[in-house]
């Protein structure tokens, strides 16, 4: 199909790739959308267990820092990119990499903890929550850096460069929008005490 | 592999082998838009006897045809099948097949997505039917109402089956509906702007947009019911603190809008097909786009009408019950479109037509019946009674189903090159619409006199069995005539009076090519200047054929993407892994790596970059 887009050119002058993973993206939304208003519809109905108050709020803002950095470094991926600079593509893209990496790992030890302390997805309404809503935001962000190192791959290759920065680009739309989810999940689950 | 249009010679003698292959692997949007309706043709029957065996139960008071539990199966898998593996599917299929052709593209934007979702909703629909096989069919209806999904009251895997196969038919329409955009909004051919767009292809572009809306809340509310179900927690439990009602307001922020994603696309159909049989273009294009986009808004505002009785607040309630009365407007504003159009056209009666004029008809009462319905005090009478399920069928059975058996005979010639014979055609039609009223209008008093729908029988002495037997000749009714349709696809297939390339004068980009049309579509096309771009304003009649051929600037080289087997693939590696979250961890493994497998293959597939 691409040869014909070539061709003709679309009618948006969009990118297919874009216009489609931005549609992908909105649907993706709503997805969490849901699940943040099922945390905020239980939260403070609990009738047993352990809450809130178990949460490391110092720990978690500094792997929220983290991970917002990671979309600068993903922006700046892109733009070196775009100059043809494939030194710094590279390297920005494995700091995008490594960040997401830094984010998913403090995330399993946050869990491990909270486990240790008697918080588990059954305890109760906000165990079922939490790890479903930072679950499902986890397995997103892990899935990312997957798609990142498959792409690191293809950049050690020297594949990408200002004439074709599309799959970067469009790597960078799902990573951003993961971040942008976490900048909503992070006060509603961590700092709104409910 | 890049083909050159006129090289490529009908191959005559093909093994069984190479054309299994041929339609396994292909991503050319017409072929894949041929199996999703043949697909969803199989599960309409499937979906329609079990609909014959709830009527013979309810043919009479106390009868024991099915055991209860069966016939919450059927009920449930009839339900189920209608919406998702029957409308859904035949609706993606006549898109796939005709959407690119009506904006003169090549092909769908994203041709493998479009087989992957293809698969998706085949292998998805398999694994929701193997239930049948282990254990026990879903049981809970078409809405799934928790806690009766949750383990205590749905012991088998049934409702697991359910979560899972809809899951993956739901990848399937999420994929098919970013297709969709991408194909309407970026591929129109020069000249089809959006305000000369044909009205389906609208309908289409707005059912997209709700399928990509719609759809996450439903995954959202399977995937807690799954981990209720599987892994111990209570998201629909109220021993824990929890409310059932979560299910309700998750399923129905879906729910509603998925009744409009089935219907939109019905009404597309027919605002195509009325003005041909016409001879008028449409009344009222704006209005009626406008129309198309304001109810795909107001159709996120309306879901609590599911639930008046479950104890809003009165406020909410009412709040709803207005947004759903809102909603008719446009709806109304519809119904006069049609009207309009055919108000002084020379009419043709086809067996199209006639389809389509029922459908406007019958597609009335169930607006009229929902205003009803929509109405706070009079759905607390009427709720969870045989009411809701005549509003009901009135708009999908009188809406969808009627709209598309207009589009099938309206476009078949254009799909193979045959009519589907005519007078065949009104015997069908004539059954299917007196069977349909017989079955679903009784259904109005049967309500009013409050008996209650989902359950298996009811008591003799009630008054309602004369009613319930007149709806279940109407089903078989309607049964003869399916009979017929099939047999008229099935013999017009090979004897059909061949068709030509316009064989209504249609007016619009697909009509502009021959039948069924060459593997790239076109060879050239017509220069578009209006929403009617085969007709010719000052002659005032359609193009002929040689015509269009003589205004059409020859395309010199197409590409065509190449098959690919990645998709199916794919497909079978995410429903093994649903499979596998069903059965045994083992699967899902083998899911996985298959899914993984498909995955690289897909990406290193040479052709499409
Ligand atoms: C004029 C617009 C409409 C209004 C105001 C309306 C209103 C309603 C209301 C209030 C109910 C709930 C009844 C109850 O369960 O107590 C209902 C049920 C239903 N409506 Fe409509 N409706 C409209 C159009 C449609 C259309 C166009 C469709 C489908 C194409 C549709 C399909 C359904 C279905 C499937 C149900 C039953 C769901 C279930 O409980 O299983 N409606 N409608
Ligand atoms: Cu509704």
């Amino acid at each position: 199909m691409t040869a014909h887009v070539e061709k003709h050119g679309t009618t948006l002058g969009l990118d297919h790739r874009k216009l489609g993973f931005w549609t992908f993206l909105a649907s993706e939304a709503v997805f969490f959308m849901s699940l943040i208003v099922v945390f905020i519809i239980y939260s403070g109905r609990s009738t047993e267990g352990p809450g809130q108050e178990l949460l490391n709020i110092p720990l978690t803002a500094f792997n929220t820092f983290v991970l917002l950095t990671s979309s600068l470094a993903m922006v700046l991926t892109i733009d070196a990119a775009r100059r043809g600079n494939q030194r710094g593509l590279k390297f920005w893209l494995l700091m995008t990499i490594l960040m997401g990496a830094f984010f998913v790992g403090v995330q399993i030890y946050e869990y491990r903890k909270l486990i240790h302390e008697g918080l588990t997805l059954t305890s109760n309404l906000f165990g079922m929550t939490f790890y479903t809503l930072t679950g499902f935001h986890g397995a997103h962000v892990t899935f990312g850096v997957l798609w990142l190192i498959a792409t690191y791959i293809k950049a050690l290759q020297g594949k990408f460069g200002p004439d074709n920065y599309i799959p970067l680009d469009v790597a960078g739309l799902y990573w951003h929008f993961v971040d942008l989810v976490w900048v909503f999940i992070f006060p509603i689950v961590y700092l709104i005490r409910w | 592999m890049a083909t050159q249009a006129e090289a490529l010679p009908a191959p005559r003698v093909v093994s069984w082998w190479s054309t299994l292959v041929d339609w396994l692997t292909t991503v050319d949007h017409k072929k894949i838009g041929i199996m999703y309706v043949a697909g969803a043709l199989f599960f309409l029957a499937v979906g329609g006897i079990e609909a014959l065996a709830i009527r013979v139960q309810l043919a009479g008071p106390e009868r024991a045809f099915l055991h209860p539990q069966t016939y919450n199966e059927m009920l449930t898998m009839h339900g189920t099948t209608m919406i998702f593996l029957a409308a859904m599917p035949i609706l993606a299929g006549l898109g796939n097949y005709f959407v690119p052709l009506m904006i003169g593209a090549r092909d769908m934007a994203f041709p493998r997505l479009n087989a992957l979702g293809l698969w998706l909703f085949i292998l998805g629909s398999i694994l929701l039917y193997l239930s049948f096989f282990s254990g026990g069919a879903p049981d809970a209806g078409w809405f799934a109402y928790a806690p009766l999904t949750t383990k205590t009251y749905s012991p088998h895997k049934g409702m697991d089956f359910w979560i899972l196969g809809l899951m993956v038919t739901g990848i399937a329409s999420i994929a098919g509906s970013i297709n969709f955009i991408v194909t309407i909004l970026n591929m129109r051919a020069p000249g089809v702007k959006l305000n000369r767009m044909p009205v389906f292809v609208w309908t289409m572009l707005v059912t997209s947009f709700l399928i990509v809306f719609a759809f996450p809340s439903l995954t959202v509310a399977q995937v807690l019911l799954f981990l209720d179900r599987n892994f111990g927690t209570g998201f629909y439990a109220a021993e824990v603190g929890a409310t059932p009602i979560l299910w309700q307001h998750l399923f129905w922020f879906f729910g509603h809008p998925e009744v409009y994603i089935v219907v939109l696309p019905a009404f597309g159909m027919v605002s195509e097909i009325i003005p041909v049989f016409s001879r008028k273009p449409i009344f009222g294009y704006t209005a009626l786009v406008y129309a198309t986009v304001a109810i795909g808004f107001i159709s996120f505002t309306v879901w609590a009408h599911h639930m008046f009785a479950v104890g809003l607040p009165p406020v909410v309630a009412y709040a709803f019950g207005a947004a759903s009365m809102i909603i008719a407007v446009p709806t109304a504003i519809k119904i006069f479109n049609w009207i309009f159009t055919m108000w002084k056209g020379s009419l043709r009666l086809t067996t199209a037509m006639l389809f389509a004029i029922s459908f406007v008809a019958m597609f009335v009462i169930g607006g009229l019946s929902g205003i009803m319905l929509a109405t706070v005090p009079v759905d607390w009478q009427l709720t969870d009674t045989y009411f809701v399920v005549a509003h009901f069928h009135y708009t999908l059975f009188g809406g969808v189903l009627l709209s598309v058996l207009a589009a099938c005979y309206y476009w078949f010639p254009k799909m193979f090159g045959r009519k589907l014979d005519e007078r065949w055609g009104k015997v069908h039609w004539l059954l299917t619409f007196v069977g349909f009223n017989l079955t679903f209008l009784p259904m109005h008093w049967l309500g009013l006199d409050g008996m209650p729908r989902r359950i298996a029988t009811y008591g003799a002495g009630l008054g309602w069995d004369l009613l319930n037997f007149i709806a279940t000749v109407g089903a078989f009714t309607i049964a003869a005539g399916t009979a017929i349709f099939i047999l008229n696809i099935v013999v017009s297939l090979r004897k059909g009076e061949p068709a030509g390339d316009n064989p209504w004068e249609g007016w619009t980009l697909e009509w502009a090519t021959s039948s069924p049309p060459p593997a790239h579509n076109f060879d050239g096309l017509p220069p578009v200047r209006s929403r009617r771009p085969l007709w010719d304003a000052e002659k005032k009649r359609v193009l002929t054929p040689d015509e269009v051929r003589a205004l059409s600037t020859p395309d010199e080289h197409v590409h065509l993407p190449p098959p690919s087997v990645w998709p199916l693939v794919v497909a079978a590696g995410i429903t093994a892994i649903a499979a596998g979250l069903i059965y045994t961890m083992f699967v899902a493994v083998i899911g996985v790596l298959i899914f993984l497998a498909g995955v690289v293959g897909w990406i290193q597939q040479e052709g499409y970059h």
